[in-house]
């Protein structure tokens, strides 16, 4: 049987962002003052105000590095290995870590190339991932 | 009360444990060996000790540990405490040590450092980064597998330089009877071990190792006045702090290692082409690469030509890391390095660079976030 992934630490801070996903969408934090983030928190580290709100990202992103375990950390990537995880730019803005689907083992994956989002159900929790994009 | 100037503050003693697998001792034990060769090595008796700098263990952290150090150490200082910011917690920490006895606060200050990883436990290295564990995201080294591929997307493949890299640290190694790991290493033997966290291979990773280091800190003045045999002036500190988190850095290419490097370099009135003999973090090849880029010794991207050919080898324009750095002396984060620029300065190192009269000596923390910069003279 396969070991269960990691679960995500829910906070009251972060729960919006899950919450998201659990319904399709992927969010991050924009606030008043034009800073755009992720991950979650509270303040903005820009202009240390509170006038932020979730707000839904389209989808399309880049990829701006990537890296390929060959060893695994925690029993529940035992049976995925080798398996990307990389770092994409999300067209508003912030950056996330991530997998790219259709790449597993990294080969052929190239920096720059566009993304689409894709939101996977996994034991309970619903990940952001991406794929190449279409174009 | 001394300023603050290029030499005013010395290193006056270094001492370390044995490197490698020490079981049934604890930090707070390897602490207190560490500091009693660094007093011995320094002709001090520890009553003369007024501050207490210690760099929080890596593998475990403890309330108070600062203070359960000196306490081991029977001392009551007038400063003291337990410093977290990573591998550049230690010249970090050497400046504060440098400042407090410029301002007259204390006069003779132990910097020490001790882990256990390697008989203890190594989960540290291994762990998940926040939620993104979601995404497989876990260890130290996938942060620097990041930045390196990110490198050569930039820059083109550093493959062949890296290499170069891991090879001077082993060979160095391999001459110092002290080193945990002293098997030389070739370049085909390089590139043919086994990818970590693609694009690092195992021969791009530090080691895992126990052990404990301390150095002794004082103005030149008290040094002189105590008759210490052989002090080493500290010529230039530097230091910064890039994103914590490194997928929020804004370049993923150049690192803290740069303004750090900088503010050294001004201090000492120096510049990289003064420098005779470097001992630069190699936690992972590519932190050398950038390290030594961000300095200065090299224009972007052409590091691969700066290491080839031995460059960086004992005898070359540039020995690095000349008792093995992370990668074969021990992967204790980076008080060894500083030991290892002592000897130099001294003209007592393993592998002694003929007439050398300036040291750098690099620390970093996180993955490439916290930077701190020694230059060391004679």
């Amino acid at each position: 049987m396969m070991s269960k992934l990691p679960q995500p630490e829910i906070t009251p801070v972060n729960k919006p962002y899950w919450d998201a996903l659990s319904e399709g969408v992927l969010c991050f934090q924009a606030c008043s003052c034009g800073h755009k983030w992720l991950p979650p928190r509270s303040e903005c580290p820009q202009c240390l105000g509170t006038d932020w709100q979730w707000t839904r990202a389209s989808g399309r992103a880049t990829l701006y590095s990537w890296t390929v375990f060959h060893v695994a950390y925690h029993e529940a990537f035992a049976n995925r290995i080798p398996y990307n995880v990389v770092l994409v730019e999300l067209a508003e803005g912030p950056r996330m870590i991530a997998n790219v689907v259709g790449f597993e083992g990294g080969r052929d994956l190239r920096i720059g190339m566009n993304l689409t989002l894709v939101i996977q159900k996994e034991d309970e929790t619903m990940i952001a991932r991406f794929q190449q994009a279409e174009d | 009360m001394t300023d603050l100037l290029p030499g005013n503050v010395v290193i006056a003693g270094i001492g370390s444990t044995a490197f490698g697998k020490l079981p049934g001792r604890d930090t707070i034990s390897l602490n207190v060996e560490a500091c009693r060769w660094a007093l011995a090595d320094a002709g001090i008796e520890k009553e003369r000790v007024d501050a207490v700098f210690v760099k929080v263990p890596t593998s475990s952290r403890e309330f108070m540990y600062g203070q359960k150090v000196s306490e081991a150490l029977g001392l009551q200082p007038k400063i003291g405490g337990a410093w977290d910011q990573g591998g550049a917690a230690n010249i970090c920490l050497i400046s504060l040590a440098a400042a407090c006895i410029a301002a007259g606060q204390c006069e003779i200050a132990l910097v020490c450092y001790a882990d256990n990883p390697r008989t203890g436990n190594r989960q540290v290295y291994q762990r998940p980064r926040g939620n993104d564990a979601v995404y497989g995201w876990f260890s130290t080294a996938a942060g620097y597998a990041l930045i390196q591929q990110r490198y050569a997307f930039e820059h083109g493949d550093q493959a062949s330089a890296l290499g170069e890299i891991a090879v001077a640290c082993r060979r160095h190694g391999a001459s110092n009877p002290r080193a945990q790991l002293r098997a030389p290493l070739t370049i085909d033997q390089y590139l043919g071990s086994p990818w970590v966290v693609e694009p690092l291979r195992r021969d791009d990773c530090c080691l895992v190792s126990d052990g404990g280091a301390a150095i002794v800190v004082m103005s030149a003045a008290v040094a002189d006045r105590l008759g210490v045999p052989a002090p080493i002036p500290i010529l230039g500190i530097g230091q910064h702090q890039t994103s914590w988190d490194v997928q929020l850095r804004p370049s993923l290419t150049t690192t803290g290692a740069q303004a750090s490097g900088h503010m050294a370099f001004a201090m000492a009135g120096l510049n990289p082409s003064d420098i005779d003999v470097a001992q630069i973090y190699d936690c992972f090849t590519i932190t050398v690469l950038m390290t030594l880029e961000d300095y200065g010794f090299f224009p972007r991207g052409k590091g691969a030509e700066f290491v080839a050919d031995g460059r960086i080898q004992i005898g070359g324009r540039l020995p690095v890391n000349t008792s093995g750095g992370l990668l074969s002396e021990t992967g204790m984060p980076g008080l060894q390095l500083v030991m290892e620029g002592v000897r130099q300065m001294r003209g007592t190192a393993n592998l002694q660079v003929k007439d050398a009269r300036h040291c750098l000596v690099s620390n970093q923390g996180g993955t490439m976030h916290t930077h701190s910069t020694l230059i060391l003279g004679r």
